[in-house]
């Protein structure tokens, strides 16, 4: 009689073969697609009431989720918002959207439906007319991710 | 199938008002990360591109990436200066091309 794998033997054995491999983005690749958008400058978090970024809380299908983002606070004389971009933590890729405000768009206000595919924060940036970036972050907690990774 | 494509703005709108703009596609926008039953990846399906012009001039833009839900859907804010038409396009993967043309009224008081 061969030696049978015990019950233990073949969870150590499989928990240690199967590969991990998953796509997902980590807060490093966030970091970078972060660098790629704002260029070395970097961004700012804005001052409190000048940015909203509008998201549930606790999201209970990260397949559709409604997301605002608002830059509605006092910007220096002049300073109108050229584009608002959306980034994720722990999604497959941190890249959400990026969205170009023209001089004919009066309220810097744009509204999607994003996938989430994990509890994790989403950060949204907005990049004002005299360079700078400023931003708003929030951790959000899904109950049922998105089917992202099948 | 031809692709719907839901565009609502105000049906009237005063000089000088601002207005918001909702644009919804019918597209699966596959991520590229799903895999089938039998384990094949399913090839990255999506819009990439979101326009919107008045009367030529390009006033909106987006790049979206696979973490867009399915059925794209944005909302923004013009504000009316003029009457015109306003012409919204989305371009993606595997030469996805649509287009809508909506008419805007702009009223002088």
């Amino acid at each position: 009689m061969s030696p049978a794998l015990n019950r233990r033997q073949w969870l150590a054995l499989t928990a240690t073969t199967v590969p991990l491999g998953r796509a997902a983005a980590t807060p490093d690749a966030l970091q970078a697609a972060v660098r790629d958008h704002t260029g070395a400058a970097g961004w700012q978090p804005a001052a409190p009431g000048q940015m909203q970024l509008e998201l549930a809380a606790l999201v209970e299908n990260g397949n559709t989720v409604p997301v605002a983002i608002r830059v509605n606070g006092p910007l220096a004389e002049g300073v109108h918002v050229r584009s608002l971009a959306l980034f994720t933590e722990r999604n497959p890729l941190p890249e959400v959207a990026v969205f170009h405000l023209s001089r004919h768009v009066p309220r810097a206000e744009v509204a999607t439906r994003m996938r989430l595919a994990t509890s994790q924060q989403v950060l949204a940036l907005a990049q004002l007319s005299d360079g700078r970036f400023i931003g708003a972050a929030l951790d959000v907690v899904v109950t049922l991710a998105a089917c992202l990774e099948g | 199938m031809a692709t719907r494509a839901l565009v609502h703005v105000p049906a009237r709108v005063v000089r000088g008002d601002v207005f918001e703009l909702r644009a919804l596609i019918a597209h699966p926008m596959e991520t590229g990360f799903r895999v089938d039953s039998e384990g094949r990846v399913q090839p990255r399906d999506i819009v990439r591109r979101f326009e919107c012009h008045l009367d030529g001039e390009l006033v909106f833009a987006a790049d979206l990436h696979p973490a867009i839900a399915a059925n794209p859907y944005l909302a923004f804010w013009l504000r009316a200066r003029a009457s015109g038409t306003l012409r919204l396009s989305w371009r993606g993967d595997r030469g996805f091309v649509h287009e809508e043309q909506v008419a805007l009224t702009v009223l002088e008081s």
